[in-house]
């Protein structure tokens, strides 16, 4: 178990980065640069292997944000491809988000249907 | 030759001023709460309207409006001859169905944030070249219909930058007649495009003052006026940032800046109400000036108005392919008798 303030203060910085990148970018880089971003580089830098020791030190402030996302993405691929082969390099990162990625479709789902946007 | 009711380069001058006779302003719910909330012809309580979808609403707004400024003048739909009318909708959307319900001659017109100057402007040509004898003049906005086309759709809940400014929902109708007494349309000048490069749609007021003060020097030019010669000159929507800049821009252009300028965009919201910037949209001037303004002309406390509506024409299709933003003023001059 990690201690809390390790998590929020990891997962503090991390969202703090992206904010300064779209607040001194403005308005070249977007909400959805940062998305993207952040998957790509949790993913590279999970590779390299240097992701695993922040979600030691912080748990859910490394794997919450988006980057730790990208962080599963790699190492279910890397698993996958251990056993598998390069059909597990492909298959293997979703499978690892598979949860995480249904969760968001049916509750995304059913807060669609359940609630109206307020204006 | 030069035709005769044309002035210098972009400016025309009717010889028979179209009056303003009949005009109706509806605001939505945050506007009815702004500093001229008191002043709108109606206060709506909610967004939609009743509708299903922002779209819909903001058609029946623009109707509604139409219709409201007809029945003040005593007219049925059918007694004005054409329908004037834009909105900042895709294939203006708004105008197009309102139109189909409304059911008279209709011209589409599109100059994004402009579009009440734009068609102040048409149907002041209609009436004094004898075309018709009663236009109706109108436009529309709706902050979440526009939301979702140009930015984001508000449900996603992405940051405002603090340059931005919020599409006013609500929308503005003036009627057009031929000799009968009310303030009339004198002259008008038709905009030129100016770009200078600007391509952040989150910041319009900077983007669109450049080519505000030039139709405002180009007006002056023109007629030969003196810069004081207005009690009021106003754009339509540069906001807090735009209206700054321009104030420069008329240092530089000799156009002392007055306190006989200011700008609907900063006028509409309260600072208190968190729309950043200020206000902007078709609806932003239309409301202003067939809200407060016109009424302040009937009252004889403003005699001699410019009212400079301003557009930024952008896409969102060509923002993603690293255009920037075309903007236009068109000026349209009011004054009493």
């Amino acid at each position: 178990m990690v201690p809390l303030y390790m998590s929020f203060f990891v997962g503090g910085i991390l969202c703090l980065i992206g904010q300064m990148i779209m607040d001194f970018t403005k308005p070249k880089i977007t909400p959805g640069h940062i998305l993207v971003g952040y998957i790509t580089i949790g993913a590279i830098i999970s590779g390299l292997g240097l992701y695993q020791p922040l979600v030691d030190i912080a748990g859910a402030g490394a794997t919450v944000p988006l980057s730790g996302f990208g962080h599963l993405l790699a190492q279910g691929a890397i698993e996958a491809a251990d056993k598998r082969g390069v059909l597990g390099a492909f298959s293997g990162g979703v499978e690892a988000t598979a949860a995480g990625i249904t969760a968001a479709i049916v509750f995304g789902y059913v807060a669609a249907v359940l609630f109206n946007p307020k204006s | 030759m030069a035709a005769p009711k044309k002035r210098g380069m972009q400016t025309i001058v009717f010889d028979n001023p179209p009056c303003l006779t009949s005009w109706a302003s509806i605001v939505g719910p945050k506007e009815g709460e702004g500093p001229w909330g008191n002043s709108f012809d109606v206060r709506l309580n909610d967004n939609l309207l009743g509708e299903k979808t922002w779209e819909k609403a903001e058609s029946k707004l623009l109707q509604d409006t139409v219709s409201l400024a007809l029945s003040k003048r005593g007219f049925e739909i059918d007694d004005v001859e054409v329908f004037l009318a834009g909105d900042l909708l895709n294939q203006l959307a708004s105008a197009n169905f309102a139109a189909r319900t409304l059911n008279i001659p209709f011209l589409g017109l599109y100059g994004a944030c402009s579009t009440m100057a734009e068609s102040l402007i048409v149907g002041a040509m209609i009436l004094d070249g004898g075309f018709c004898e009663r236009v109706i003049a109108a436009t529309s906005s709706h902050h979440y219909s526009a939301e979702r086309q140009y930015r984001f759709p508000v449900e996603q809940g992405v940051q405002r930058s603090l340059t931005a400014q919020w599409t006013v929902t609500g929308s503005g109708a003036v009627v057009l007649e031929k000799g009968v007494l009310g303030p009339k349309i004198k002259s008008a000048t038709i905009g030129k495009i100016v770009d200078r490069g600007q391509d952040d749609a989150n910041n319009m007021g900077a983007a669109m003052a450049p080519v505000a003060s030039d139709t405002i020097k180009m007006h002056h030019l023109d007629l030969n006026l003196q810069p004081d010669y207005y009690d009021l000159v106003i754009t339509g929507d540069l906001g807090s940032v735009g209206a700054a800049l321009v104030r420069q821009l008329f240092n530089r252009d000799g156009l002392v800046p007055k306190p006989n300028y200011s700008d609907c965009g900063i006028l509409i919201f309260d600072e208190k109400q968190d729309v950043h910037a200020g206000g902007s949209g078709c609806g932003c001037s239309a409301v202003m000036l067939c809200g407060p303004l016109l009424a302040k002309m009937q009252r004889g406390e403003l005699n001699k108005l410019l009212f400079v509506a301003t557009g930024a024409l952008m896409s969102p299709t060509t923002t993603f392919q690293g255009e920037t933003i075309p903007c236009i003023a068109h000026a349209v001059a009011i004054e009493n008798q």
